[in-house]
């Protein structure tokens, strides 16, 4: 029994995260029809301006240190490791914003094929940079709970779990909050189409820029919290960040629906359940399954919901009259 | 006193392709101005440049006196200039209310940042569903308040996408063929509305169409154009007689008026 809850637990963290990382993949996809391809590249970068902020105690790229960062030798304390988490989650949207202005925007217009793949180059130009800061040895991010754990009745839960949980919940919120605002009715308005959303008055290049800023910080987000102990390489920025949005999180936004918010959030669960439960209970199989079999679960998923429905949990069918 | 609206020798070219060749006009308050010419003469590509989704390589629009160039269509639309569309382009999963709420949008108060934060105030949006439900029954859509646009049939949605621009308090309605596909029935319902929206509701209007009879019925006066180029304008008795017009339709539904 103390295993199953450890094994719950440790899904329901990790789904907190891939839901995270299916925000900001739907945000996106909601606003301007595009699938970012850049999101491995772009969110480990931001996971490392943390671990440079904060640990480093400098600034990328900048010979200054960060007058904000805690003292040689201390770990931040919970209220300054947030304040930087704030700080860098700036940052992203920052990011988001300059690439929706520099390669998004001027192929408004053009095939959407086009513009997913010109998301593909991006990850690709990131990419060095987040080897180049990762090549020597791997980049902690610095949380203030480190490694430490909860036991309660002989289970051990890491603090990180709870993290993850909280950080997911408050993006969630956020998430749904901007959906129902105005703002988020005109975003619906874009998705459905563009030109009669101009002649709406609304103004279609800020909600290209909005969702990019957004879907950035989410992205960024939801790598800080899986560069936290127990997700492998324990506790550090590292590559394997890339094949989680492509082999976790995509599943997690087909199967809860591209343009589903709480499709996210529930297709990220249901993932990491799978995923968690099927590496704590089917490892004695190993020698039949393979190893790393755990790692097509979250495919099989997918495929056995997409049958039943096309669409996935959540999304939008699209209704055409016949 | 300057016209309401006012377009003063525009050329749209794509590439090799003239759209627009020099054309003018002018549109009073109120006043029902019509737009006719044969298969791609340039109709709809006039209502593009005047919202500025294409911009027009010379000459100037002026909305009021000031000119428009350059301006992105959302401002266009705040500026009060209101469209339909040859294709029908409504929001199709969303319901009938909901679509000509979306019209209600740019009526809206408060500035992009906070609209991300909140949402419209509950007196705003009392007034909204008021409005909204007023041209629902101005034009007589109530039966479909609540379903989605997509399952309509087509003259509905024409009459659904004429009341999210109405929605949207213009001073000018652009009406890109309003009774195109219609029968007669529904192109008559769809006249008295367009009289009615400019008797009851005062709203200039620019009229788009291929149905003739419609045209030279309810229109004040009328712009031809042909190959981009403008060949007569006036009153539908003077364009009727022009005789650059009538070469121009020979062999068209023209001839039997
Ligand atoms: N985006 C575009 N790119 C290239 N050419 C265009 C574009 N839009 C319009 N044209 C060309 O401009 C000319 C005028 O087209 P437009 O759609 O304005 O005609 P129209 O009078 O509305 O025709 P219809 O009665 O068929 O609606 C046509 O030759 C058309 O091919
Ligand atoms: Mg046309």
């Amino acid at each position: 029994m103390i295993i199953f809850w450890q094994t719950l637990a440790k899904a329901i963290a990790l789904g907190s995260i891939y839901a995270i990382m299916g925000l900001s993949f739907v945000i996106i996809f909601k606003g301007t029809q595009v699938l970012n391809f850049a999101a491995g590249a772009l969110s480990m970068a931001g996971a490392l301006f943390m671990s440079i902020l904060v640990v480093d105690r400098g600034f990328p790229f900048l010979p200054f240190t960060n007058p904000l960062a805690p003292a040689d030798g201390e770990t931040a304390g919970l209220a300054l490791w947030i304040v930087h988490l704030v700080i860098v989650l700036m940052i992203a949207a920052l990011m988001g914003l300059v690439i929706e202005r520099v390669a998004i925007r001027p192929m408004v217009g053009q095939p959407l094929f086009a513009m997913a793949v010109i998301t593909l180059g991006l990850e690709i130009a990131i990419r060095p940079f987040n080897l180049d800061a990762t090549a020597i040895s791997g980049r902690s991010i610095g949380v203030p709970w480190g490694t430490e754990t909860w036991e309660i009745g002989g289970a051990i839960f890491p603090k990180s779990y709870l993290a993850a949980v909280v950080a997911a919940a408050i993006a969630f919120v956020a998430v749904f909050f901007f959906y129902r605002s105005r703002f988020g009715v005109a975003m619906r308005a874009v998705a459905f189409d563009q030109e009669a959303a101009m002649a709406q008055g609304i103004n279609v290049g800020r909600v290209f820029a909005i969702a990019w800023a957004l879907g950035a910080a989410l992205a960024v987000l939801g790598a800080i919290f899986f560069a936290m102990s127990p997700w492998p390489p324990a506790g550090t920025v590292s590559l394997e960040i890339h094949p989680i949005w492509v082999f976790r999180v995509l599943p997690v936004i087909i199967l809860g629906g591209l343009d589903s918010v709480a499709g996210a959030v529930a297709g990220g669960l249901i993932i990491a359940i799978f995923e968690i439960f099927a590496g704590q209970y089917l490892s004695q199989w190993t020698s039949i399954l393979g190893p790393g079999y755990s790692t097509i679960v979250p495919y099989l998923v997918m495929l056995v919901v997409l049958l039943v429905r096309p669409y996935g949990l959540f999304g939008t069918e699209e209704i055409r009259r016949v | 006193m300057s016209h309401l609206l006012e377009v003063d020798n525009i050329v749209l070219r794509f590439g090799g392709v003239t759209a627009i060749d020099g054309v003018s006009f002018h549109v009073d308050e109120g006043e029902l101005f019509a737009v006719i010419g044969p298969n791609g003469a340039g109709k709809t590509s006039v209502f593009n440049s005047l919202s500025q989704v294409y911009r027009p390589q010379e000459g100037d629009i002026k909305w009021k006196g000031s000119s428009i160039m350059g301006l992105r269509p959302d401002a266009v639309a705040e500026l009060g200039i209101a469209r339909t569309f040859q294709n029908i382009a409504l929001f199709g999963q969303m319901t009938v209310i909901d679509n000509l709420l979306m019209g209600r949008h740019i009526r809206m108060k408060g500035n992009w940042w906070q609209n991300m934060l909140w949402k419209a105030s509950k007196a705003e949006e009392m007034a909204n569903r008021e409005k909204v439900e007023d041209i629902i029954d101005f034009l007589e859509i109530s039966p479909y308040r609540k379903m989605p646009v997509a399952l309509l049939p087509y003259g509905i949605q024409k009459r659904v996408e004429l009341g999210r621009a109405l929605a949207m308090d213009p001073e000018l309605l652009l009406l890109d063929e309003p009774a195109a596909g219609m029968n007669l029935e529904e192109t008559e319902d769809m006249a008295r509305f367009i009289l009615d929206i400019r008797e009851e509701l005062g709203i200039a209007m620019i009229l788009v169409e291929h149905d003739m009879g419609l045209v030279m019925d309810i229109a004040d006066r009328i712009l031809v154009v042909d190959f981009g180029k403008p060949i007569g304008t006036g009153l539908p008795e003077e364009v009727q007689q022009n005789p650059d017009v009538i070469a121009a339709y020979l062999g068209g539904d023209f001839v039997d008026l």
